[in-house]
C-alpha cells in the first residue's frame, strides 16, 4: 500500500461529449507526442502484421444509447482521470505509481515499476497501458513534459490532445480552483464524474450533450398556406412589386 | 489516506522542460485533401512531432488523427525505393530495379512515339492529385485530351451542379458562416473533405446554440453530434428537398427580393413547345436576357440596374412569342401535389410531419430571425445598402449526394432551396470561399476538338461546355475521349470519368490506347468499380499475345495494389520530402474571408532513390520537348524542377502558381512578375499566403461591387460583372433541345431519349439507376460506405498507428432488419448485387436507416499489398464494396451505360443494391473474394516485429 498526498492544484481534462465527433485526433496526437516524450517509447507490436497491438494513453470508445429518434451515437475518449483517490497508487507495492503533490498528476516511475500490473487491475477505468517490451506500466502523463515546458510557446503548454482537438472538445486546467475556466465550464454545463459511486474522485470531468434544440419528437409545427390554391399563389406573385 | 500536503517521498525527478526539437519547419499536410498547415519538429535528423500551425487559415492549429500519424506515413515500409521495370507477366509483381536514367528514357521513348503519331493514345489519369494545375497543363502541352484526376469518382456532381448553378460549390469551395449561422443542415456523409474546418465549425455553432440537422442514412461521425438526425433512404434526398421547397412555396416563405436581385428567377423563358427556342431565355438583340418590367409593363434588359421585374405571369414578347419568368415555371413544378411531403414521405423514409416541421423551422429562422449587420456595401448596380441582411441557414453536402446517379440534380435542388431562402453568401448562410464565386459556369471549354501529332491541345483537357457544340464528339456522335467524358453519355463530365478509363481502353471503345499513365490512383483496387474485372483487364492480352493496354506507367510513393500491374514504376517521395504548391489555379484553400494558397517545402531529404513526381513530369516534358517545358532553343525551361516551375511559370502574364509575394520585389499580390525570393517569403510566413477581404466585401460576393473589383484584380473573374445565380439552367435546356431534334449537333438516336429526360433545366428526381434497373425485391437493401475520420482512402489503412483504430471493417446492419434476415451480431453474410458477391461480418446498430447497410470505405486490402503481412485483418476480414459494384449498368436495349450520373458522368457507387444472406457455417471467418497475395518489390524493407518509434528522440 502506498500513501499519497493531495494538494490544492488538481490539473485535469474536461471532455465535451456534445462536440466530440470521434475523429481520434486526440488519441493519435497523444501517441505521437508521447512516443518520444517522458514515457518514450509507446511501442507497437507486429505493426504491419496480423496481430497489431500498441500502447496508447488515450482511446476512443464508440457506442449507442437508446433507440428511436432520441438515440445517440456516443464517442467517448478515455485516458487516465488522475483520481484524487487513485486506487492504482494505493495498490502499488513499490511506490512506482504516485500522485504528484504539486499538481495532482498521477505518474509511474519507470525505474521502480516492476511490471506487476496490480495497478491496472485496480484502475476502475482501464486507463493503464502495459508496455510488455520494457516490462513497465505506462499511462497518460497529462503531458507533464509539455505543460511546463519552457522550450515551448506559452500557448502550446497544454496536453497534446487538447492542443490538437479539431472539435474543441477537450479543455485543460486546474479543477482545484473553482474560478478556473475549466471549473466554470464544468459548473455551467453540468460536468460530471465518471462512475462517482466508486469513490475514486476522478479529476477529469465529462460534459454531457447540450439539450437538443428541437428534439425530433413532440413538436408539431407546419407552415400555413399563403393562398387557398395554386392559382391564388400565382396571383400573389404576379401582383408583387419588386425592385432591384 | 491523503497526507499532510508535504512532498511525496517517492516523486521522481522529472525533466518538465525537455528539448523538443533541433529545428521546426512549417509545411502543408497531405494526409488527406484538407491541406492543413503543419509544424514539423525535427530532432537528430528525424521527425519528432507534427502539429497544427496555429497561424494557418485552414486548421488554425488543430490537426486530425491522419495528420498526427504523418510520422508513420513517412517512415512506412510500404514506401517504394527505386524505379522498377516489369520482368514477369503483368500482375505478377516481378520487377527489376532500374536507374532513373533508364526509367526516364523508357518513358520518353513510349511517349514520344505516341505524341508523333496520335497523342490521344496517351491516357494520363491522376488520383487524389493536389498538383492538377501542373498535370492538366502537362497533358495539354502533350496534346492529349485524355486527362483527368480523381474527381469523376468523387465529387463532380457537387462541383458541376454548384458551378453551373451558383458559380461555387459545397465540397471545398464554400463553407457555412460558422460564426453566425443559426441552423445548419448537412446532407449525407461529408467527413472526407474540408474535415478540420468542418469540425472546428461544428464546435463553434454548437457552442452558440445553433441547430444542426443531419440528413443521412447513418448516424456516425458528424451525424453523431447532430441535434436532429433525419434517417433518410439513400438516393432520395432530392425528393426530400422538393418537399421542403413545396412547403416553402405554398406558404410564400421565400426571399422575393433576393430572387429578383441575384438570381435568374425573373428572367423570361420562352414558351414555344416543339420549337427550337422553347425553354431558352428571351433575349434582346444584343443578347441580354429579358425580364418583364412592372414599371413600364414591357420587357427590359435583365441586367439593367433600375427595373421592377415580375416574378410570375405570362407575357407576350414584341415578336408575339409567349414567355414566363423562370420562377413561374419553377413554382408551377414544385407546387404540384406530387412533391408534397405526404407524397414523398414513404419513398424518403422520413415522416410527413418531420418534413413539414423542418420546412417551418427553415422559414422561421430565415424570415423571423434574420441577421442584420450594420455594414454598408454597394451592389454591382451601384446601389448603396446600409446593412447586410442574412438568412442564417447554412447547408452542406458532399459524398452522400455526389455518388448517386441522380446526384447532379439533387445537388442542384439543394442550391435552389438555398436560393429561395436567400441563403447564399449572406450573413449566417453558406458562403463562397475565394476564388469563388466565378461565372456560372466558369469560362474555358474542354480542349480536344482537334488532336494533332506533335502539337499542344487547344485549351486544357477539362472545361465547362455551354451546349452541344462544345462536346468532344466525332461526326457520328461517338466519344472523342477514352473515358467518354463530354460525350452524349456524360455531357457535363467536367472532372472526366476515371472509373471508365481501364474498361474502355481494354475494350478499345471508342478506340485503343497505347499507354496508360497513372499517378497515385489506386485503380486496381479501391479506386475502381468491379475490382476483379479491372485487374483482369489490366493484365489481359489479345490473340497475338500482346497486352490489350500495351503500356502502363505508374507513379506512386507506396506499394499500392496497382503497382503490380505497371510495366514501369516511378517512385514518388512522401509529402515531407518535396516542394509543392496548393495553387489558386488548382484546388484553392481560400475561405470566405479571402483567398489563400500554400506551399510544401522538403522538411527531410529522401533516403531512397525516389523523385518527386512533379519533378519527373517536368523532366519528361523537357525530354519530350513539349511546348512550355522547353525554351525556344530546346533546353529545359524549368531545370530546377517543380520548385523552379512554382516560382517562374506564368499561365498568363503575371499569373503563376502562387499568388503571394509576386513582383520583382515581392510587393505584389495576385498578379505580378515572378519573384525569385517567393518561396523564401512563403517559408518565412509559415508556408502560406492569405489575403483578408475588407469587411464590406465579406458577403453578397456574387453581386458586391467592391468584391467583384477585387476578384477581377486577382484574376478570379475577367470583369467586375455580377454573377447571376442560375435557378433555371439554360445550358441544360440547350442539350435537351438538341435531343428534341433542334440544332446542328444532335445526339445519336440511341442517346436521344436519355438526354431529353435528364437535361431538365429545373432540378428533377428519379430513382437511382441501379434501383430502377434491378429487381428490388431480389436486392432489397441499399449499400453505402462512410468515411472513417482517421483514414484517407487506402493510405490510412496501411499506417501503423491508424490501422490500430480500424484494421478491419464490418457490415453495419439495423437491428430490426437483421432480425428479419435471421442475422445476429458477429454473423458472416454474403452480400450479393446484380454484379457479384462479397462476404463480410455483421455488426448490429440502431443508428442506420432500416433498408440501408453500410461499411467503412477503403479498409480492405489485397494480401501483401502495402507491405502488410498477407494474413493481416485488412486482407483476411476487411472488404471493399467495390467488389460488388459494376462499372456498367445492366443491359438495356442492347447497351450498357456507365454506372454514372447521366449529366456529369459521376461514378454512382452509392446506388448499390444488395441482398444479404447468412453464410453456411463452414464459410465463416474470412472475407471473399480474396485475391492471390502480391509480393513486395525487392527494395522494400522487411516488416519490423516491433516499432519503438521515438525511443531515441526522448
Amino acid at each position: 500500500m502506498t500513501d499519497y498526498t493531495v494538494g490544492p492544484v488538481k490539473l485535469g481534462l474536461v471532455i465535451d461529449l456534445d462536440t466530440c465527433v470521434g475523429c481520434h485526433a486526440c488519441a493519435v496526437n497523444c501517441k505521437e507526442w508521447n512516443t518520444a516524450g517522458h514515457s518514450a517509447p509507446l511501442p507497437d507490436r507486429d505493426p504491419y502484421g496480423a496481430d497489431i497491438t500498441g500502447v496508447w494513453f488515450n482511446r476512443i470508445h464508440t457506442f449507442e444509447v437508446d433507440d428511436g429518434e432520441c438515440g445517440r451515437t456516443v464517442h467517448f475518449p478515455k485516458s487516465c482521470l488522475h483520481c484524487e483517490a487513485p486506487a492504482c497508487v494505493e495498490v502499488c507495492p513499490t511506490g512506482a505509481s504516485y500522485k504528484r503533490v504539486e499538481d495532482g498528476i498521477v505518474l509511474v516511475n519507470a525505474d521502480t515499476c516492476i511490471g506487476c500490473k496490480l495497478c491496472s487491475w485496480a484502475c476502475p477505468y482501464g486507463a493503464r497501458e502495459f508496455d510488455d517490451d520494457a516490462g513497465v506500466m505506462k499511462k497518460c502523463t497529462l503531458c507533464v513534459d509539455r505543460i511546463y515546458n519552457r522550450n515551448l510557446d506559452e500557448a502550446d503548454r497544454v496536453p497534446a490532445c487538447v492542443s490538437t482537438c479539431p472539435a474543441h472538445a477537450r479543455h485543460f486546467g486546474d479543477l482545484g480552483d473553482p474560478n478556473s475556466a475549466v471549473s466554470r465550464l464544468v459548473a455551467e454545463r453540468g460536468g460530471y464524474d465518471l462512475m462517482p459511486e466508486q469513490g475514486y474522485k476522478p479529476v477529469n470531468k465529462y460534459l454531457p450533450p447540450r439539450p437538443g434544440k428541437i428534439a425530433g419528437t413532440g413538436r408539431e409545427m407546419a407552415l400555413t398556406p399563403a393562398a387557398p390554391d395554386t392559382a391564388g399563389m400565382f396571383l400573389r406573385w404576379v401582383d408583387r412589386l419588386l425592385s432591384r | 489516506m491523503a497526507g499532510d500536503g508535504g512532498p511525496s517521498a517517492r516523486s521522481e525527478v522529472i525533466d518538465t522542460s525537455p528539448t523538443v526539437h533541433d529545428e521546426v519547419k512549417t509545411t502543408t499536410c497531405y494526409m488527406c485533401a484538407c491541406r492543413c498547415g503543419i509544424k514539423v519538429h525535427l530532432k537528430n535528423g528525424k521527425i519528432r512531432y507534427i502539429e497544427g500551425n496555429k497561424a494557418h487559415p485552414v486548421n488554425r492549429g488543430v490537426l486530425c488523427a491522419k495528420g498526427s500519424a504523418g510520422i508513420m506515413q513517412h517512415y512506412s515500409p510500404a514506401r517504394l525505393t527505386k524505379p522498377l521495370k516489369r520482368i514477369g507477366e503483368r500482375g505478377s509483381g516481378e520487377f527489376q530495379e532500374i536507374e532513373w536514367d533508364e526509367a526516364l528514357a523508357l518513358a520518353t521513348q513510349w511517349l514520344s512515339r505516341i505524341r508523333a503519331s496520335d497523342p490521344k493514345k496517351l491516357a494520363f489519369f491522376t488520383g487524389r492529385d493536389q498538383s492538377q494545375g501542373l498535370t492538366g497543363w502537362w497533358a495539354a502541352q502533350f496534346g492529349t485530351p485524355n486527362y483527368a484526376a480523381h474527381g469523376g469518382f468523387c465529387s463532380v456532381n457537387m462541383a458541376a451542379a454548384g458551378l453551373y448553378s451558383i458559380g461555387g460549390s459545397f465540397w471545398e469551395f464554400g463553407e457555412a458562416d460558422w460564426e453566425r449561422t443559426k441552423y445548419f443542415m448537412m446532407f449525407g456523409v461529408a467527413e472526407d473533405h474540408d474535415s478540420n474546418p468542418i469540425k472546428i465549425g461544428l464546435s463553434k455553432l454548437k457552442a452558440r446554440g445553433a441547430k444542426f440537422v443531419s440528413v443521412n442514412p447513418v448516424r456516425t461521425g458528424y451525424s453523431a453530434i447532430a441535434d436532429e438526425w433525419v434517417a433518410i433512404k439513400p438516393g432520395t434526398d432530392g425528393l426530400f428537398v422538393f418537399a421542403l421547397i413545396h412547403e416553402l412555396l405554398k406558404a410564400d416563405a421565400i426571399d422575393h427580393d433576393y430572387l429578383v436581385r441575384y438570381t435568374n428567377a425573373p428572367w423570361l423563358v420562352i414558351d414555344n413547345p416543339g420549337q427550337s427556342d422553347d425553354g431558352l431565355f428571351a433575349r434582346d438583340t444584343a443578347g441580354h436576357p429579358l425580364v418583364w418590367d412592372a414599371a413600364t409593363d414591357a420587357p427590359a434588359n435583365a441586367m439593367l440596374a433600375d427595373i421592377k421585374p415580375r416574378l410570375a405571369g405570362e407575357y407576350r414578347l414584341p415578336d408575339g412569342r409567349k414567355a414566363r419568368p423562370s420562377f413561374h415555371r419553377l413554382a408551377e413544378r414544385y407546387l404540384d401535389p406530387s412533391y408534397a411531403p405526404d407524397a414523398v414521405a414513404a419513398r424518403c423514409g422520413v415522416s410527413t410531419e418531420t418534413m413539414r416541421r423542418l420546412a417551418a423551422e427553415l422559414a422561421e429562422i430565415a424570415f423571423k430571425q434574420p441577421i442584420v449587420l450594420n455594414q454598408p456595401w454597394t451592389d454591382w448596380a451601384g446601389h448603396r445598402h446600409e446593412t447586410m441582411i442574412g438568412r442564417p441557414i447554412a447547408m452542406h453536402a458532399m459524398r452522400g449526394i455526389s455518388a448517386h446517379s441522380n446526384g447532379f440534380h439533387t445537388c442542384r435542388a439543394i442550391h435552389v432551396l438555398q436560393m429561395l431562402l436567400g441563403a447564399i453568401d449572406t450573413p449566417g448562410a453558406f458562403r463562397y470561399e475565394a476564388p469563388f464565386p466565378r461565372p456560372c459556369p466558369p469560362p474555358g471549354k474542354p480542349g480536344g476538338k482537334t488532336v494533332t501529332p506533335n502539337a499542344a491541345l487547344g485549351g486544357l483537357p477539362l472545361g465547362f461546355p455551354l451546349g452541344p457544340e462544345d462536346l468532344l464528339i466525332e461526326e457520328d456522335g461517338s466519344a472523342r475521349r477514352i473515358d467518354k467524358a463530354f460525350s452524349w453519355e456524360a455531357p457535363l463530365a467536367v472532372h472526366g470519368m476515371m472509373h471508365m478509363v481501364i474498361a474502355n481502353a481494354w475494350k478499345g471503345d471508342p478506340y485503343s490506347i497505347d499507354t496508360l499513365f497513372l499517378y497515385m490512383a489506386n485503380m486496381a483496387w479501391n479506386s475502381a468499380m468491379n475490382t476483379a474485372g479491372t485487374m483482369t483487364m489490366l493484365a489481359d492480352k489479345d490473340e497475338s499475345g500482346a497486352y490489350k493496354i500495351p503500356h502502363i506507367i505508374y507513379a506512386d510513393a507506396f506499394f499500392s495494389e496497382t503497382v503490380a500491374f505497371a510495366d514501369l514504376v516511378l517512385p514518388d517521395t512522401t509529402y515531407l520530402e518535396r516542394w509543392d504548391c496548393i495553387s489558386l489555379l488548382d484546388r484553392p484553400i481560400g475561405n470566405a474571408e479571402g483567398p489563400a494558397d500554400a506551399i510544401r517545402q522538403p522538411v527531410v531529404q529522401p533516403d531512397r532513390d525516389v523523385r518527386p513526381f512533379q519533378d519527373v513530369l517536368i523532366d519528361l516534358g523537357a525530354r519530350l520537348k513539349l511546348p512550355g517545358f522547353v525554351t525556344p532553343d530546346g533546353t529545359a525551361r524549368y531545370p530546377g524542377g517543380y520548385k523552379d516551375y512554382i516560382v517562374n511559370h506564368e499561365r498568363r502574364p503575371g499569373i503563376g502558381p502562387l499568388a503571394g509575394w509576386r513582383g520583382i520585389d515581392g510587393d505584389k499580390q495576385g498578379r505580378g512578375e515572378p519573384n525569385l525570393d517567393q518561396l523564401q517569403r512563403y517559408i518565412e510566413n509559415g508556408c502560406f499566403w492569405k489575403y483578408e477581404l475588407p469587411h464590406d466585401q465579406l458577403y453578397y460576393k456574387h453581386a458586391n461591387k467592391a468584391y467583384l473589383e477585387t476578384a477581377t484584380r486577382f484574376s478570379f473573374i475577367d470583369r467586375p460583372e455580377p454573377i447571376v445565380l442560375q435557378l433555371y439552367s439554360e445550358t441544360l435546356q440547350r442539350f435537351r433541345l438538341a435531343a428534341q431534334g433542334h440544332g446542328p449537333v444532335q445526339p445519336p438516336e440511341m442517346h436521344r431519349q436519355r438526354v431529353a429526360a435528364y437535361f431538365d433545366p429545373l432540378p428533377i428526381w428519379y430513382e437511382p439507376f441501379e434501383s430502377a434497373a434491378v429487381d428490388t425485391g431480389a436486392f432489397p437493401l441499399r449499400a453505402i460506405t462512410q468515411r472513417p475520420m482517421p483514414m484517407y482512402h487506402s493510405w490510412g489503412s496501411q499506417n501503423a498507428w491508424l490501422r490500430q483504430i480500424l484494421s478491419t471493417n464490418s457490415l453495419y446492419v439495423n437491428r430490426r432488419t437483421a432480425a428479419q434476415h435471421g442475422v445476429k451480431d458477429g454473423d458472416w453474410v454474403w452480400l450479393t448485387s446484380h454484379h457479384a458477391r462479397v462476404k463480410c461480418q455483421v455488426k448490429l446498430m440502431d443508428g442506420v436507416e432500416a433498408d440501408t447497410v453500410w461499411t467503412w470505405n477503403a479498409i480492405g486490402k489485397r494480401p501483401g499489398a502495402w507491405n502488410l503481412a498477407p494474413n493481416s485483418p485488412e486482407a483476411t476480414r476487411g472488404f471493399l464494396l467495390n467488389h460488388v459494384i459494376s462499372e456498367l449498368l445492366p443491359e438495356r436495349n442492347g447497351y450498357r451505360y456507365a454506372n454514372s450520373d447521366p449529366v456529369t458522368g459521376q461514378a454512382a457507387w452509392f446506388d448499390l443494391r444488395v441482398s444479404m444472406k447468412k453464410c453456411e457455417p463452414l464459410e465463416t471467418g474470412e472475407t471473399a473474394p480474396i485475391f492471390p497475395a502480391v509480393v513486395p518489390p525487392a527494395g522494400l524493407p522487411p516488416r519490423p516485429d516491433i516499432l519503438r518509434y521515438g525511443a531515441d528522440l526522448k
